[in-house]
């Protein structure tokens, strides 16, 4: 059976990006997978906007911070100060994590964000200052089409990587290995294929690396330990850098690298003969991950079936991913965040280094169910009444005080409100793409432009869940219908 | 054990007329009910890093004295156990237990290289790993996975929430999480559900989305068994209108039904009192102390004691020394609470933290965690616990 363009642009659409927009429908049937890509390239071409969102109060206290800085005379804060500081670096994730939302929602730079996204998960971090944390986005936005050798070197001078990891207490004669240790297992090579002792020489060619207060990167030279290191065969006088550079120098890097994106864009079950093909390929072009994009996009295999609708959505490429085709207006963000939280990803909060671990890992009895009411939640049909789990390293011990709790305070004013997800959905869009459909075919066409995959569910059980007073009525029904099948959680 | 499904399949359609034969006539059920003696987990999470020290507290050790001027809490007004340690006021029932032996304590509990990270700690407890290995299954899920291979149902670990933590998945099988056990009745999608399911021909395949099917059907019909379980014999007592109460009331309810749950896993929070500790944990504890009493009382009551073994643990403890915000940052090891009729070792099991010898302010940890888990596993639960935790840990005496 020969695929349509329609499904295959489809695919590359949700692969390359989080899903068809609702305006961008028309022209999946017209064009070519090739084409269909190279505009997606083209569209990612700029460099992306710096997010800043600290707000006055931070910036000025940092800017302040740096001036005390220079001046020798360190500022002491208030321990009111200090509370209003982590309020304050809270709603910056918060903002921070909206922020984004938004553009992987309405950006046409599809292919950047979703390759940030990946190197979201694949460089995870948590850390509760909004500026280290909007340093490492824009560092992984720059970069994500870039090269993975300048990409990982910068993610490795960001404070918020090098606080996580605790390198600020990596210094010589007082070795930290967690920094060296992750660099290897997650970062490039993966478990099993260095010794114990290369971290330990790792590291003390990474003492010294540390950030200022602001955020930027500073090599505290007399912490740096300049004896000879040995790490998988090399002997010398290394640092950071070098060590970084033998790493990317093994063929191992690029295998590990190529095989987690092929898992995260292609299918969860890696094809030897393929990831072997691409790391290659990868490794001679000295990591350009543009190219290694094109080899996998631009491919026959790509589009074989066993790889279209095989992959179980992330929660975020499901919230997008519905966004997109139905756009809407959320009254209260909070709904986003709470959402995110309760089906187990909230950006900016990845579970461990390790990042999410994705695939069957999203499902669970209650998040499988949760995912499958959100159509009708968002139709103002059903209750959030789900309390997602607390999450103390974001509280802070603040979780405690009702007042200040933003999970308390939007379950409270959603409850309130008597309608807690409210959302204004804009149909127009949407339902004149069907215009020239016929009726009859109204109800499968909808759902080939919905799913990637065979629907299992008779249509004539869908027919029966749907409003048929109107053909807008129908369309709206039918799609939100289909929205809340298992089907749905998959592209 | 578990149920097999032609065992349940009886047990289910009798369960569903039993809700209306008057109580006489049940018992011509009993043999084919989970029989007396069937042993069952409560596992109780103090999240967000409970202060051990103001739990048991230290009450002749002046180092603790003088590293909590304000945070101490004195002798005279601690429960006292014994003349070295007191309980927290609040926790009047957990010192009843102690009188009658139902009580052991657990000092020390914690893991090398301790992280100070809440969710990170929390994983390590939870996937029952080391402090530099990152697993993907929890360790009663990895239970599930090793006790329940063509179990129909999910049910043998049961939390009660609405959202399923990391220790409750394993690598092949899922527990559930229920907070009320009529909820999901009350969606409003919830008849298309069934229809879709209805209508899906029950085809075994190995596709992704074979397994959101079946996740799907596993969901539902775990729903319909946890309800009608759940509405067999509800528990008449009294039980405290919190969160936790009802909670314990729920798990008390299906304790008393014929269901096959083995492990009840509920959360309680947050004890992360970085700042105004006394009132935080004065509450949290009176909520806890309240709820637990309610539950031993009415398993006593219903002969079940024997059969329950209630375990609290927290991620972390707290530093040793008070911060300048009438509260505790995070800490390391940290004690546990084991709660049964069927102890074989009470009260305070090993020594006191040792205030002196300390690492950078926290307490060093005396004995790993997984002791306990290898310890209920293999003989509370009968299950393989070297296949579940990876490595044989030694059993400790209290089962």
């Amino acid at each position: 059976m020969s695929l349509t363009n329609q499904i295959k642009n489809q695919h590359l659409m949700w692969r390359a990006g989080f899903g068809p927009a609702v305006e961008q429908l028309s022209d999946l049937s017209q064009y070519t997978p090739k084409q269909i890509y190279k505009a997606l390239v083209k569209a990612s071409d700029k460099k992306p906007e710096y997010i800043n969102v600290a707000d006055d109060y931070l910036q000025g206290l940092y800017m302040g911070i740096e001036e005390a800085g220079r001046q020798q005379q360190r500022k002491e804060l208030s321990t009111e100060e200090k509370k209003k500081i982590q309020q304050k670096n809270r709603e910056g994730v918060r903002n921070l994590n909206l922020y984004w939302l938004h553009e992987m929602v309405n950006s046409s730079t599809q292919l950047r964000e979703k390759m940030a996204f990946f190197w979201h998960g694949h460089f995870a971090c948590r850390n509760l200052n909004v500026f280290f944390q909007q340093g490492l986005l824009d560092v992984i936005r720059r970069n994500a089409l870039g090269n993975v050798g300048k990409l990982l070197k910068e993610v490795s001078k960001t404070a918020a990587m090098l606080n996580f990891l605790n390198n600020q207490q990596n210094k010589k004669d007082h070795p930290n290995e967690n920094f060296a240790r992750e660099v290897m297992e997650l970062f490039t090579m993966g478990r099993g294929n260095y010794s114990e002792h290369d971290v330990k020489e790792a590291a003390r060619a990474f003492t010294g690396w540390s950030s200022t207060i602001k955020g930027e990167f500073i090599f505290r030279k007399f912490q740096h330990d300049d004896g000879d290191k040995t790490v998988l065969g090399k002997t010398g006088n290394f640092d950071g850098e070098d060590v970084l550079d033998i790493l990317l120098h093994q063929k191992q890097t690029s295998k590990f690298i190529t095989n987690k994106i092929y898992k995260f864009f292609v299918n969860e079950q890696p094809d030897k003969e393929k990831t072997e093909w691409l790391a290659e390929r990868f490794y001679k072009n000295d990591y350009d991950i543009s190219k290694l994009l094109e080899d996998i996009f631009t491919s026959e295999w790509f589009y074989d079936p066993k790889n279209i609708g095989a992959k179980i959505k992330s929660p975020i490429e499901l919230m997008v991913g519905i966004q997109r085709m139905l756009p809407m207006k959320f009254e209260q963000e909070e709904a986003l965040l709470l959402l995110q939280r309760a089906l187990g990803q909230l950006l900016f909060y990845p579970p461990n280094v390790a990042g999410w671990p994705g695939g069957k890992n999203w499902i669970d009895s209650s998040t499988l169910m949760l995912r499958m009411r959100i159509p009708q939640m968002l139709n103002d049909k059903d209750d959030f009444n789900v309390t997602p789990k607390t999450d103390d390293d974001q509280m802070m011990g603040r979780s405690n005080n009702p007042d200040e709790d933003p999970k308390a305070n939007a379950m409270k004013s959603l409850k309130r409100l008597g309608k807690p997800v409210l959302v204004k959905i804009d149909w127009s869009l949407y339902t004149k793409n069907f215009e020239s459909i016929p009726r009859e075919t109204l109800q499968a066409h909808i759902s080939s432009i919905l799913l990637q995959v065979k629907s299992q569910v008779n249509p004539d059980l869908i027919k029966q869940y749907t409003d048929n007073s109107g053909r807008e009525n129908f369309i709206k029904t039918a799609t939100l219908q289909i929205m809340s099948t298992p089907e749905y959680q998959l592209c | 054990m578990y149920i097999k499904r032609k065992e349940f399949i009886q047990i289910g359609s009798l369960a569903t007329a039993a809700v209306m034969l008057p109580k006489f006539l049940k018992a011509f059920e009993s043999p084919l009910m989970v029989p007396e003696g069937n042993k069952v987990v409560v596992i109780l999470q103090l999240s967000g890093g409970n202060d051990g020290l103001n739990t048991v507290i230290p009450v002749r050790n002046d180092v603790y004295y003088k590293a909590r001027p304000k945070l101490g809490i004195e002798k005279t007004k601690s429960l006292l156990l014994t003349d070295e340690v007191g309980l927290h006021p609040a926790l009047t029932g957990f010192k009843e237990l102690y009188d009658d032996g139902s009580l052991g304590i657990l000092n020390g509990m914690g893991y090398p290289n301790p992280d100070r990270s809440h969710f990170r700690s929390m994983d390590i407890w939870q996937t029952a790993s080391n402090s530099n290995e990152y697993l993907t299954s929890g360790w009663v899920g990895r239970y599930l996975d090793a006790q329940c291979q063509g179990c129909d149902k999910p049910t043998q670990a049961i939390e009660i929430d609405d959202m399923l933590s990391l220790s409750m998945k394993g690598e092949h099988l899922n527990g559930i999480a229920v907070k009320d056990p009529q909820r999901l009745y009350g969606t409003a999608n919830e008849k298309f559900f069934r229809d879709v399911l209805k209508n899906h021909s029950d085809e075994a395949g190995e596709q992704p989305v074979d397994y959101l099917y079946k996740t799907m059907a596993d969901t539902l019909s775990s729903a319909d068994y946890i309800f009608k379980q759940s509405r067999l014999h509800p528990t008449k007592a009294e039980y405290p209108k919190t969160d936790l109460g009802n909670s314990m009331k729920t798990i008390a309810s299906l304790i008393f039904s014929d269901i096959n749950t083995k492990v009840y896993y509920v959360s309680l929070g947050s004890f992360d009192t970085h700042i105004n500790q006394s009132a935080q944990q004065q509450r949290l504890f009176t909520e806890m102390n309240d709820a637990v009493k309610a539950f031993t009382k009415d398993l006593k009551a219903n002969n079940r004691f024997n059969d329950v073994m209630l375990f609290t643990f927290s991620e972390f403890g707290r530093r040793v020394a008070q911060n300048a915000s009438g509260g505790t940052d995070h800490g390391t090891a940290n004690n546990m609470f084991l709660i049964s009729g069927g102890l074989k070792q009470k009260g305070m099991i090993n020594e006191l933290p040792d205030l002196s010898n300390l690492d950078e302010g926290d307490l060093k940890y005396k004995m790993d965690f997984k002791n306990v888990y290898a310890s209920i596993l293999n003989k509370w639960l009968n299950a393989d616990d070297v296949a579940i935790l990876g490595k044989k840990y030694d059993y400790l005496g209290f089962v």
